[in-house]
């Protein structure tokens, strides 16, 4: 008999700490900010060292709790960290080393409004740290972007998956609407912790977890001082990244069959330009929205085929206009697109939308 | 004519330890990083945890070493080793984690992160190599550059004034209810390599029996950074650094 689905009614922030457990992560490092901190609370709250095993530790900072992070994933263990924005830009030379490092492992961004010390409020302005960088080198990490609570829970088992396929580390791109607001939520069931043995039976050509007789020793740097040794490593890299631009492309197109203007948007934006698409079709527009699911890899493909038959696109985005590059890029000149975001912690309406798309695109 | 002696396993009273791998080390002649790995490759095999034992290496001179003690290692960004340690070690608890850091590694850029690790109580073993220098970057001034010394960014001497003054990490530490075990020690002369050998099996004990966090400090030389020959720069480390950073047990909590 199927097991009763567990449904809950919480924040996005506490699902991402009950997914850590149920999806059986092996640590948190993590250091309180706002608007996320309910993660890491949850997790104390919730003990797991007690029932899982798993270790949950307050570090002195992000950049203490990134490198925690580096250790414990070069163990070959499921580890992750959670911030926000400032946070995250801390963490900037840990999430080098450990793309460097090639190591997997999850970081959740509950993105908050900058620059600087910004304000709390939700923002999607790490857009470009999250996806074109952040810290130094060429890398990239594999980009998450939940627009639900749902999506919250689910993207931390995905993100582990996805991490581990390509020893690479993956993000969650919230922000402070989706870690703040409660929705209903199908909970997974509880799964176990991997072995020691499972662990050294899958990564023991990698993993630093002491050298036992029968292997080498195993080095986790991402230092290599000849010139054709870094080069062949950068092209294994970016060789990596090209297989990930190849396979791991998701995202909801929403009534972009017939239409003649589509928004692009992801996270809470998409939520809301999903209620805008609603509201054009209700006057007879044909519009339809695009969301990425994963903003590395962006959807380049699909975009790049609906320029061929669509009007326009206008990327919706609560920033000063950092996606839109990427729908630039992928629409080339075919068709003409525009922005329209809000900053500050401010946030459009389904109807604000429709308007700038009327005053943007349609009218001109 | 002296008699000449068949080197066999019988009469054989030292040989490397099995730890120590054939790659030729990159130090500078002189140097004190090689003895004090050494002593670190003696002390695991002699614990005989090579299968649970994991180092972290810094950035610096020492961040090959682990081209040369045959051990897992992992290779922290500049400063993190601490933080790197203890990840391993709340995950490992059962394991031998320890980090080896130069003074600007452990007592400049990665204060916080040495001091939070310390203060935490993490079961790892620090060893932290100071020579007042930084070495890899070609010989600038170190938090723990003495006074008056010249340096690549003190050419006229360290001023404090200019430059402030050098600093004691391991009597800070002292003071950290989670700190068990603080040394300092120097490997320039045989007898101090053998003190300083049983310090790192103390420090090592101490953290696999659960007592908290030990900092075992070596007061070392770096004859290219200091411009001298291996001799005289063991005779300045006696007349100038010892004074300053005197040697001993510092802290032991029984």
């Amino acid at each position: 008999m199927a097991q009763q689905q567990e449904v809950k009614l919480m924040k996005g922030n506490e699902v991402i700490a009950h997914a850590a457990i149920r999806f059986g992560c092996d640590a948190y490092f993590g250091y309180p900010i706002t608007p996320q901190s309910e993660v890491m609370e949850t997790l104390m709250e919730l003990k797991p060292w007690e029932t899982t095993g798993m270790v949950v530790l307050q570090a002195e900072s992000e950049i203490s709790s990134i490198n925690m992070v580096y250790g414990a994933a070069a163990t070959g263990k499921r580890v992750m960290t959670s911030s926000s924005s400032p946070g995250i830009s801390l963490m900037a030379e840990g999430i080098s080393y450990i793309a460097g490092a090639e190591l997997p492992c999850l970081i959740v961004n509950c993105q908050r409004g900058g620059p600087g010390l910004g304000t709390i409020q939700p923002s999607q302005g790490d857009y470009f740290q999250a996806c074109k960088g952040g810290g130094h080198g060429d890398y990239h990490l594999i980009v998450l972007a939940p627009y639900s609570v749902q999506e919250m829970h689910d993207f931390v088992e995905l993100g582990f998956e996805l991490a581990f396929k390509y020893r690479n580390p993956a993000m969650i791109l919230a922000d402070g609407a989706i870690g703040q607001m409660m929705e209903k939520v199908v909970l997974a069931p509880q799964q176990s912790r991997m072995s020691e043995e499972e662990i050294a039976s899958r990564y023991g050509s990698w993993a630093t977890y002491g050298k036992p007789a029968d292997r080498a020793r195993n080095v986790v740097t991402s230092l290599e001082m000849q010139p054709e040794m870094m080069e062949r490593n950068n092209l294994r890299m970016g060789a990596k990244y090209r297989l990930i631009e190849e396979n791991e492309v998701r995202y909801e197109a929403i009534g972009c069959d017939d239409a003649d203007y589509v928004l692009v948007a992801f996270g809470s934006s998409a939520r809301i330009c999903s209620a805008t698409v609603e509201m054009a079709r209700a006057e007879g527009l044909r519009v339809g929205l695009l969301r990425p699911i994963t903003l590395y890899p962006f959807p380049m493909q699909p975009i790049a085929e609906l320029a061929k038959r669509v009007k326009g696109f206008l990327s919706v985005e609560l920033n000063a206009g950092q996606m839109v590059e990427d729908v630039r890029l992928a629409v080339n000149g075919v068709a003409p697109v525009a922005h329209y975001g809000r900053q500050g912690g401010m946030i459009y309406t389904p109807d604000e939308v429709l308007t700038a798309l009327k005053q943007k695109l349609i009218k001109a | 004519m002296a008699e000449v002696v068949e080197i066999k396993e019988e009469n054989r009273v030292y040989g490397k330890s099995p730890l120590i791998t054939d790659n030729v080390m990159h130090y500078c002649p002189g140097c004190s990083h090689g003895t004090v790995h050494k002593l670190i490759a003696e002390v695991i095999d002699e614990m005989g945890i090579t299968d649970r034992t994991v180092g972290i290496s810094p950035v610096g001179c020492a961040v090959f070493a682990y081209n040369y003690i045959d051990i897992d290692w992992i290779e922290a960004a500049h400063g993190r080793a601490c933080a790197v340690a203890s990840a391993v070690k709340r995950l490992h608890p059962a394991h031998m984690v320890f980090t080896y850091q130069g003074d600007g590694d452990l007592s400049a850029i990665g204060t916080a992160e040495t001091i939070h690790a310390a203060a935490r109580g993490e079961n790892i073993v620090a060893i932290y190599i100071n020579n007042a220098i930084y070495g890899m970057t070609g010989g600038q001034m170190a938090p723990t550059t003495l006074l008056g010394m010249k340096t690549a960014t003190t050419p006229y001497g360290r001023d404090p004034r200019l430059n402030g003054y050098p600093y004691k990490i391991a009597d800070m530490m002292v003071h950290l209810d989670g700190t068990a075990y603080i040394t300092r020690q120097s490997v320039h002369t045989p007898a101090n390599v053998r003190k300083c050998k049983r310090a790192i099996r103390k420090a090592f004990d101490t953290a696999m029996a659960g007592k908290g966090f030990s900092l075992v400090e070596v007061v070392a030389t770096c004859n290219s950074g200091w411009k001298m020959s291996p001799v005289a720069a063991n005779r300045w480390l006696e007349e100038n650094m010892l004074p300053y950073y005197p040697l001993g047990d510092i802290k032991c909590n029984e």
